[in-house]
């Protein structure tokens, strides 16, 4: 099984998904990014998935539990590089991802972090 | 062309392996890509619920033709308890596992035809089709 590294910018996790997700993979990407979160003190993270082709409710089911989670470790989650298809599937699926901050793209992704932390002090 | 492809799903990375056999498959029925996205999305639903719910169970997927249209059929097969309720089983947010509920529900949303046969004890099989438009 595959495992999806951790960068680290700054106080920032940059996680970019480049591998067709299995769901092992994925449990065991929320591990490591709270660990990892708590360990290197990140106030935010940024899941790009520009590369993810699908996303089912499992994987969307994932990405608001890791949102959650990080949120409670005081570190706020953008997740990035969405593909219209998989936006248009996503919510035909009747998963809207409600409680997930999204970018279009990575840059817009680390603009929003910024934003939300000189908003909140 | 009604080349039939055929795959055991027995773990989560057989799960992977069907996505992608779904995806080459819907690229050689001509589905746009939104369409493939839909139906490999529906895939990896059904294939996880015959791993989650029966322990495994095997996919078909097959080219399928209807005058000019072409369109990719795939059949989710499994041995396991099966569904007893089946309406109840295809209202959002039911599930008996761990899950959203949007398994079947949803899959049913992201394609063109779905019929899904089920017999407690015995299996259920679920068939699918998506239309190139």
């Amino acid at each position: 099984m595959q495992r999806v590294p951790v960068l680290k910018l700054g106080d920032v996790l940059i996680v970019s998904i480049q591998i067709d997700l299995e769901d092992q993979s994925v449990l065991l990407l929320q591990e490591d990014l709270a660990d990892a979160v708590v360990q290197r003190g990140a106030k935010g993270v940024i899941i790009d998935i520009t590369a993810v082709e699908i996303v089912d409710s499992f994987i969307g089911r994932m990405l608001a539990t890791i949102a959650s989670m990080c949120g409670m470790l005081d570190a706020q989650v953008v997740v990035v590089g969405m593909r219209p298809a998989v936006a248009i599937t996503l919510v035909e699926l009747g998963l809207s991802l409600n409680g997930i901050r999204t970018a279009l793209n990575l840059e817009k992704g680390v603009a929003l972090l910024d934003h939300i932390r000189s908003a909140t002090p | 062309m009604s080349s039939l492809r055929e795959m055991a799903v027995a773990s989560s990375a057989d799960v992977v392996g069907v996505r992608q056999l779904v995806r080459s498959a819907a690229l050689e029925a001509g589905l746009s890509l939104v369409d493939q996205t839909k139906i490999v999305t529906a895939a990896s639903e059904l294939a996880r619920n015959a791993l989650v719910y029966a322990g495994g169970g095997d996919v078909q997927v097959e080219i399928v033709e209807k005058g000019p249209r072409r369109g990719l059929k795939m059949i989710v097969n499994d041995e396991g308890p099966g569904i007893p309720d089946i309406p109840q089983a295809l209202t959002d947010g039911w599930t008996t596992g761990s899950g959203l509920g949007l398994g079947l529900s949803g899959s049913r949303r992201l394609v063109d035809e779905f019929d899904l046969k089920s017999e407690p004890g015995k299996g259920t099989i679920v068939t699918v089709t998506k239309w190139a438009r």
